[in-house]
Formats: C-alpha cells, structure tokens, sequence
C-alpha cells in the first residue's frame, strides 16, 4: 500500500507546483496509477534504496530518480527503469 | 523489482483485487530551475517518528492518514520505524533508516552541490492505507501545502 500512498501524495504536491518523483516498487501499481514520475526499482519491499548502510548503492537509486526531475522531454506519466550494478 | 510474488497468498489476492486509485488527469509540475538551486523534502512512508511525537495509531480502519514532520537537523538514528504491515522485512531500516528516509544521502547531496538545499522539514506517513479517502481528501493537501509554503522546489517520495 505504501506504494499507493507516495503516489497520492506527489499527485497532491504537483498540483502545489512542487516536482516530484516517487520510487517504486511495485510496476503494477504505478502502471495503473499515473503518478507524475516513478522509478522502479529491482529490490524487495522493505529495501527501496538498495542495501542498508550502503551509501554508493543508495546514491545510485537517488542519482537516477533524481535526473527524471531533470530532462525537459519527458512527458507525464514518467516511467523508468532503475537497473543496478551488481559487483 | 519488487514483486507480488513476494507475498503470502492472502496478501497477494488483495492486492491483485485492490482498487488502486488512479490520478487522472495526472498532475505535473516541470522542474523550473536546475536542482543546484533547488530546496528539497523528502516523504517517507515507513512510518517513522520521533522521540515524543504521537505514534501512529494501528487502530484507525483503513490505515492512519495522518503524517509526522521531521526536523532536517534530525538525527536519524532516533527515528523509529512504526509501519504496521507485516508484509515485508522490517530489518534493513532498523539497521539503517536512510534505507526509506534517506537525510543522510540528502545531506551529502547537498555538500556536493547536487541540490541546493534541504527544507526545515520533512515529512513521515504510515504509508499502509487500504482506505486512502482521508489521505486524499485531508492530509496529502494539507501536507503539500505546508511544503508550497515552505517554497519546495522538489520532493523525493520513498514507500517501503
């Protein structure tokens, strides 16, 4: 359900005018949702940022989520892939 | 990718079932400066509060809509983890809470001049809400709201 509720509320906050992206762990809820810009990401529920006490993996998934934010093509509703290096 | 396949067969058929709200038309808000110069929030949905902050309540039906703000001087080690779903494993945030409620990375970001700043606050739901109506209507207003007024460029929303 989580994934639910980031996506209510950055629905709420862009229409503040504020920009968001959402990480996103289940594609199917995002698919069927639209929120504005999500992020799937390949962990499990409970890691959405990867590895816990890994700052280089977490900085990863916010590098990527952040350059949605970023590309001025990119029309609403924003879906991408976080796909992550593994050692 | 997270996956359905992840939970019990209950759980899974809910799911499945569950009539996610679709955000139509879909609102969006283009960056309008580069993020160097941006300010910040963050929104986590792990449920996580504060010494002294009112515990989110299990009780509610349909989960607890309401939200906690937390300080960007927090320190994250005295966050604590209150989601009431069962439905994942608990132990990566309780190990490190930056893992749904990344301030640390934040902070790092913004010594590196990535962003530009962070907001005063941030802000903490329970993010386990089957009946999302209150959420909707109330506090996800309310809470955009208080980051317009806090002139918020961006905000990074992290469930768990």
């Amino acid at each position: 359900m989580c994934n639910q509720t980031v996506c209510l509320v950055a629905a709420e906050l862009e229409r503040h005018g504020i920009s968001t992206v959402v990480i996103q762990l289940l594609r199917e809820v995002a698919e069927r949702m639209h929120p504005p810009r999500a992020i799937f990401v390949p962990f499990k529920h409970g890691y959405p940022l990867d590895t816990p006490n890994d700052p280089q993996r977490q900085h990863a998934v916010i590098g990527a989520a952040l350059r949605l934010l970023e590309d001025p093509a990119l029309t609403p509703p924003v879906f991408a892939e976080f796909r992550a290096a593994r050692d | 990718m997270g996956h359905l396949n992840e939970f019990s067969l209950p759980v899974k058929l809910f799911l499945k079932a569950y009539p996610w709200r679709k955000i139509e038309p879909v609102s969006w808000a283009p960056l309008k400066k580069p993020l160097s110069h941006c300010r910040l929030a963050l929104v986590s949905t792990a449920a996580f509060v504060l010494p002294g902050q009112k515990p989110f309540d299990e009780s509610i039906r349909g989960g607890d809509f309401s939200f906690r703000e937390i300080p960007d001087d927090a320190d994250v080690h005295q966050l604590t983890e209150s989601q009431r779903s069962e439905s994942f494993d608990h132990t990566g945030i309780h190990q490190d809470p930056n893992l749904a409620f990344p301030l640390h990375r934040a902070r790092e970001l913004v010594q590196r001049g990535r962003i530009g700043s962070l907001n005063p606050r941030h802000l903490s739901f329970m993010g386990s809400i089957t009946a999302p109506g209150r959420l909707i209507q109330q506090t996800a207003p309310a809470a955009a709201q208080l980051l317009f007024e806090d002139a918020v460029d961006v905000a990074l929303l992290v469930p768990v």
